[in-house]
């Protein structure tokens, strides 16, 4: 019967179809441990954020060495965009996998993949390791006493600023209190110069300010604490805000900064990149991306930390900041916590290092840094007396968009000091 | 739904009756079913698969307080969600920017639309080269459209800023999408041009479908030309025009990679659609449950926008399209 033939095709078309789909979905995660006929193949999937030179190629090299020393092992590289990273990372992990190697920021968004089981502990491999991880960098990454991930970078954020036209305006030497610094805002504002560019749109540039002066307002252990009771009504958190409030009173930022991004052409790094404005608070990657953005400054371009806060608990040497670092999926196979050892060598660090594009993780690895720049920053940082996490990474997610986006509203001036505290806390409880 | 019932005709009563002891008939409408049944089944799999499913999964997850990790959602707080959209600043102020620019995209755009496509509709040289100018727009991509405007609408060194300086109107420049008080004004300029000609190519299609005869006629009989528009072409265009609308409000509802990439929502959330929340919730903030209850927000707009707008709207364009069907079954 021809009918009869016809339905059978099309069942067969459409459970092809199906198992299809079907093969496809799983294939993403997993790739742990396939065996092939007698010799045993490990693949290790690594999802990294260094999808640009200079650590592209010098990352897809130290897995070429690695598979070369180790035949059994293949490493498939897939690096994604800083902020795609992020969208296709959820979306894996919503099906219950992870992917052997992967980008973390450690703090909140790493706390509830821990919780998810979806990371491995590496307490154990971490204290074996031959070259000692650096305690600082690794903090972030520890999670009640355990350790989730391994980091390759670290720095902290801080005021870059041009020398000459901080000179132009009469400024002799960097500030080192908040009122000098807003002095010196004044005094660039009425040499007719733009004081800070900020980058209003992308908004985690803005909850540096807050961060800082919450941090030399209330000091490290009342931010710790607000994490713990899930409350930011604190009178010094409220107390930061009308500071920040007092500098956004002073119009100190480039036209149209609410719109701005942060590396367009016309965006943040951009401005102070071709000299258009004097400063900007930002980690340490901000020399590379003036660059790219704009043009380099030179040795126009310093650093300085940022300024203490009179009769505040917290000091000028207490460091904002956080790096990048790598967690190890669940069910990823035991040559992926191997590898990363590998890449966390001493040597390897000192290679990743030399590119300019990190600063070291590992004790041993200083003398690589050749930037300058760079040095200052590592020279600040090795300095600190205490290190913050950015809010937005060591806060649960809903709670560190909230606090990006209520200093956003504040520096708009659509909303005042108090309710940033509230509307943070409001979040925090939610959580 | 029209469309089901009116298919199975079969089984309604008075034919029913008519045929209950038509034997062979009836297997060969039993044969017929089974085809049917093997022909649709793939692509039922498929509907079922990638839109029932993930609706169903949506509506099931906007009950729960869920971060997205994990394979299923398990902390039950059956309608919070939907309680907290109503506190929302942030989604009330979607709905009335969605509702901004519905009432726009209708009283604006559609008729500079319609009025292009009458123009391009005249005799004129280089017709065809303005037609393909106008309609240009559409076929770039939301992302490069958004791209290219963000450098329009630079404060600094943005084309507008300068034109406008340029020709003497410092007066007018603005910092565009810069200012909250600006941004959905700029939003919506920015909107017409990628989705005008669009419109103008339908209304163009519609318009040509009008026989010359009836707007001859129309003059013959004295009409102006204010009048053969409004008394015969605009009525003629009917079903294009309702169609347009629909279109242009449905679109409106889910608009979301234009506004990503031009402003990302901001600022301060002044240009955020549902879409844009919905992926601020689910992604930056990972309250996936609270972001499905957006998203199912969203659809029930949408549903019962399409359901009550061809309902009541385009009843009579519908039912002529089924009466078609069923004399040629």
């Amino acid at each position: 019967m021809s009918l009869g033939r016809r339905s059978a095709a099309l069942f067969a078309v459409a459970a092809l179809l199906l198992s299809g789909c079907g093969g496809g979905g799983d294939g993403g995660g997993d790739g742990g441990g396939n065996q092939a006929g007698g010799a045993e193949t490990t693949t290790i999937e690594w999802w990294h954020i260094q999808n640009i030179e200079p650590m592209l190629p010098v990352w897809d090299a130290m897995a070429r060495e690695y598979e070369k020393a180790h035949p059994n092992v293949k490493i498939n590289i897939t690096p994604i965009e800083n902020e795609a990273f992020k969208a296709k990372l959820t979306t894996v992990t919503q099906s219950g996998e992870a992917p052997d190697l992967f980008q973390t920021w450690g703090g909140g968004v790493l706390d509830q993949q821990v919780q998810a089981g979806l990371v491995k502990d590496l307490t154990a491999d971490v204290a074996a390791w031959p070259s000692p991880l650096l305690p600082l960098a690794v903090q972030p990454y520890q999670i009640g006493g355990k350790t989730y991930g391994v980091p390759y970078d670290i720095g902290m954020v801080g005021f870059w600023y041009n020398k000459a036209l901080f000179a132009k305006a009469g400024i002799d030497e960097p500030p080192a209190t908040w009122a000098e610094f807003l002095d010196d805002v004044k005094a660039l504002k009425d040499a007719g110069i733009t004081p800070i560019a900020l980058a209003g749109n992308a908004k985690w540039p803005g909850h540096y300010y807050w961060a800082y002066l919450a941090m030399r307002v209330g000091g490290l252990e009342a931010l710790k604490q607000a994490a713990e009771t899930k409350s930011f009504e604190n009178p010094d958190f409220v107390a930061a805000g009308q500071q920040l409030k007092q500098l956004v009173d002073l119009q100190p930022f480039q036209t149209g900064f609410l719109g701005a991004a942060y590396e367009t052409p016309d965006g943040q790094a951009a401005a102070v990149g071709n000299g258009k404005a004097a400063m900007e608070l930002m980690g340490q990657w901000a020399p590379t991306v003036q660059r790219d953005a704009a043009k380099d400054l030179g040795d126009d371009l310093g650093f300085f930390p940022f300024p203490a806060v009179e009769g505040g608990k917290g000091t000028a040497t207490e460091a904002f900041g956080g790096g990048g670092g790598f967690a190890v999926g669940a069910d990823a196979p035991p040559a992926t916590v191997d590898f990363l050892k590998y890449i966390t060598s001493v040597e390897n660090q000192r290679r990743s290092v030399e590119t300019g594009a990190f600063l070291p993780v590992v004790q041993g690895a200083e003398d690589a840094i050749k930037d300058a720049r760079a040095k200052v920053v590592a020279e600040n940082l090795a300095g600190a007396t205490g290190f913050q996490l950015y809010l937005d990474q060591a806060y649960p997610p809903a709670v560190g968009q909230q606090v990006n986006d209520s200093v956003a509203e504040l520096i708009a001036g659509s909303k005042t000091a108090e309710q940033v505290t509230a509307d943070i806390t409001q979040t925090a409880k939610s959580e | 739904m029209d469309t089901m019932t009116r298919l199975d005709g079969a089984t309604e009563p008075r034919e029913a009756g008519r045929r209950a002891g038509d034997r062979p008939a009836r297997r060969f409408r039993l044969r017929a079913w089974a085809t049917i049944a093997a022909f649709l089944l793939p692509a039922l799999v498929l509907f079922c698969l990638l839109v029932v499913a993930p609706i169903l999964l949506a509506l099931y997850a906007s009950l729960f307080k869920w971060n997205g990790f994990g394979v299923l959602p398990t902390d039950f707080i059956g309608l919070d969600n939907f309680t907290r959209l109503f506190e929302d600043e942030i989604f009330l102020g979607d709905l009335w920017r969605g509702l901004l620019l519905i009432v726009l995209s209708v009283g604006v755009q559609l008729p500079l639309a319609l009025g292009i496509a009458l123009l391009l509709n005249q005799p004129m040289r280089g017709r065809a080269v303005y037609r393909l100018l106008f309609f240009a727009p559409y076929v770039v991509s939301e992302v490069i459209a958004a791209v290219l405007f963000t450098m329009v609408f630079s404060p600094e060194q943005g084309l507008a800023n300068r034109i406008l300086t340029a020709i003497g109107l410092e007066g007018l420049t603005s910092t565009w999408l810069a200012d909250p008080s600006t941004v959905m004004y700029t939003l919506f300029i920015v909107m017409t041009w990628k989705y005008f000609g669009f419109y103008m190519i339908i209304f163009l299609a519609g318009r040509q479908a009008i026989p010359s005869e009836v707007t001859e006629a129309a003059a013959i009989d004295g009409a102006n030309t204010w009048q053969i528009f409004r008394h015969v072409t605009l009525p003629l265009l009917g079903p294009t025009i309702r169609i347009g609308v629909f279109l242009s409000v449905i679109g409106t509802i889910q608009l979301f990679d234009l506004v990503w990439v031009l402003t990302g929502g901001g600022p301060i959330h002044t240009s955020e659609t549902l879409a844009v929340t919905m992926f601020q919730y689910g992604f930056a903030r990972y309250q996936v449950g609270y972001a499905s209850a957006i998203s199912v927000v969203m659809f029930i707009i949408s549903l019962v926008f399409a359901l009550g707008y061809q309902r009541w709207v385009m009843r009579r364009d519908i039912e002529g399209a089924i009466t078609g069907m069923k004399d040629h079954r």
